[in-house]
């Protein structure tokens, strides 16, 4: 297989909290080595409920925060070693869509500028070139280009989400990562946007990183998704494997926590109890045992690790 | 909004569906008349157990609201006061609607708890609503909802800020509690799988009016209106991945409607007269009601 665009190993990353006055300084294990690859093309889906670390492995990726431990490879070398054109040359081929478009866009520049700006500071283009380059960009994501002279306020939310997309990929974009990009948006604006980025992606040949909460979106955008509770990837597989087949428990219970869509749809089993544990204080073993309904002696003790099965799906639990 | 009609019996759900701005929470704040200053209800009735709930004074609807009919926001932390206990806040309409005091209005915060399932009780009352996590806030306004003894709680998009795992037993927790007290439910949301999920009826509205309702099977089934269709369409599905049907153009603004059928610039089976004339309710065989021209075509032609 080619060498994938972006390839994480063990990546980590622990915040330090102080809970009061003189108490010892404690962790809070955000990311906890996880391993992913993200090929040419292809839409990496990254699932969770709050705090399970999915946008803080984004911001690892998009060097907002470094590691504590772990690496990531761009196009096969390691992104801890760039310095100046080559730092550079990662943060244009790097671009991110935030979840809500009318606090990611600047209310007092035009649509123009905004898209213009990464390649002011990333490129050598003329003004001239730039202003094409503006125009390009919109015509891509559906916009009119007279739309460039207007601010950010004249837009609709799914507009403006398109600006944002825009804007992504003014640069030399190789890997977008998307945050909850339509969470924010109507309902009947979603598919537009969810239309939009498979489009681009066919045509340009763009990666992404789709993190998201809602399965039926993760599951209708991504080639593979990773499932993530609590900084650990508990499951990873095919889309349409994991549908067809969830193995973690935990996966299971975001199935049948999903919502129909039709009322006669098959009842689904009782959802999973109690909420999830704090951070500061993950349960020894499984992270997942203190709500699995499948928990054994085991998984209190001992911290199954991600293993590979046949046809490469790969799921951490000892019921497997 | 626009004319709108509805009716819920006793122990029912109706999902009051639509996007931002389509008047589906100006419609609840009409019931419960919370309406905002400048907004007036300037004809229609609500009737509530056989009483027109329009023709109250804000005095009396005081003492309707909270018992009789309840409200759940989308947002636990805005309808809970974080200077005051939960025991505070549950007790209040006990406190005030039912005059209850001492211990039996502590029994009375410990079983309403118990009741949305909030794990030992008599502990958790003493604790303000930071020191809970977002599942747990808004069980704690259900319990409030509750606390009244009410016969129509309206919940208006009560689970949008929790996680799945947790929206899915918040739902089950309200579905169970329904089953227990027949408490009719209007579930205000613009998410279908809710719909799908929790409600007997479905009302589907667009700037401002309701395009379509019915028993929540025929809608999914054999939705009559366009707008229904295509949003319906435009859901993804958990095993398919089919294109989706991108409905063009944006929601309107309810200040500058467009004329006829609000639906029409967006609308792909769109005719001459749906910019001109607004459609009216058409009733289907199966229980539905649909405002589109294309289910009148018997109807007088438009004039002009």
């Amino acid at each position: 297989m080619a060498e994938p665009v972006l390839e994480v190993r063990g990546l980590t990353k622990h915040f330090p909290v102080r809970q009061g006055f003189m108490a010892r300084p404690a962790r809070v294990r955000a990311v906890d080595g996880i391993d992913f690859a993200i090929h040419a093309g292809e839409t990496l889906g990254l699932i969770g409920e709050s705090g399970c670390g999915k946008t803080t492995t984004s911001k690892l990726i998009l060097l907002q925060e470094p590691p504590t431990a772990g690496s990531i490879a761009f196009e096969g070398r390691d992104i801890a070693g760039f310095k100046g054109p080559e730092l550079m040359d990662y943060r244009r081929a790097v671009q991110v869509v935030f979840q809500d478009p009318f606090s990611s866009l600047s209310p007092r520049m035009r649509v123009e500028d905004i898209i213009a700006e990464p390649l002011e500071i990333h490129t050598e283009l003329s003004k001239g070139a730039i202003r094409a380059r503006v125009h390009d960009v919109l015509e891509l994501v559906g916009l009119p280009p007279d739309v460039a002279r207007l601010f950010p306020h004249e837009f609709s939310g799914g507009q403006r989400q398109r600006v944002a997309i825009a804007r992504a990929l003014a640069t030399d974009t190789r890997l977008i990562v998307l945050d909850e990009p339509v969470s924010a948006l109507d309902v009947s604006v979603r598919a537009q946007i969810i239309n939009q980025l498979e489009h681009l992606q066919r045509t340009l040949g763009v990666s992404y990183l789709f993190i998201g909460h809602d399965l039926a979106t993760v599951a209708h955008i991504s080639d593979r998704i990773a499932v993530m509770y609590l900084g650990k990837i508990v499951e990873m597989a095919d889309s349409d494997t994991l549908c067809k087949q969830p193995l973690h428990p935990y996966t299971k219970a975001l199935f049948a926590a999903a919502l129909p869509s039709h009322p006669d749809d098959p009842k689904q089993e009782r959802t999973i109890a109690g909420e999830v544990p704090s951070a500061l204080a993950l349960p020894a073993g499984c992270r997942f045992h203190t709500r699995c309904p499948m928990a054994m002696p085991v998984c209190s003790e001992v911290e199954p690790p991600l293993q590979t099965r046949d046809g490469g799906q790969r799921v951490a639990c000892h019921l497997y | 909004m626009d004319g709108v009609s509805f009716s819920l019996n006793a122990g029912e759900t109706l999902g009051l569906v639509g996007e931002s701005g389509s008047g589906k929470t100006t419609t609840c704040l009409s019931i419960v008349g919370l309406l905002p200053r400048g907004a007036r209800i300037v004809g229609g009735s609500v009737v509530f157990e056989g009483e027109d709930l329009t023709r109250k004074s804000q005095r009396e609807l005081r003492r309707i609201r909270g018992r009789r009919i309840a409200v759940i926001l989308q947002d636990p932390m805005a309808s809970l006061n974080p200077l005051f206990t939960i025991f505070r806040q549950v007790a209040e309409p006990a406190f005030f609607h039912q005059q209850m005091r001492g211990k039996t209005l502590r029994q009375r915060v410990k079983s309403l708890l118990a009741a949305v399932r909030i794990p030992s009780p008599e502990w958790r009352m003493r604790d303000y609503p930071h020191q809970m996590s977002g599942g747990m806030r808004q069980r704690i306004v259900g319990a409030i909802a509750l606390a009244g003894g009410p016969s129509l709680v309206i919940a208006d998009e009560p689970t949008t800020n929790l996680d799945v795992t947790i929206q899915a037993q918040y739902l089950d927790l309200l579905k169970d509690i329904q089953r227990e007290t027949g408490v009719a439910l209007i579930f205000v949301t613009h998410n279908l799988g809710i719909v799908a999920k929790m409600c007997d009826r479905v009302a589907v509205m667009y700037g401002g009016t309701i395009v379509e309702q019915g028993p929540v099977r025929a809608i999914f089934d054999d939705p009559k209106h366009p707008y229904t269709q295509a949003l319906l369409g435009s859901i993804p599905k958990l095993g398919s991945r089919d294109p989706l049907y991108a409905i063009p153009g944006q929601p309107p603004n309810l200040a500058s409607l467009p004329t006829g059928c609000a639906f029409h610039p967006r609308c792909p089976q769109a005719m001459e007269r749906c910019a001109i004339d607004e459609p009216t309710n058409v009733h289907a065989g199966d229980g539905s009601v649909a405002r589109c021209w294309l289910l009148a075509p018997a109807a007088a032609p438009s004039h002009g």
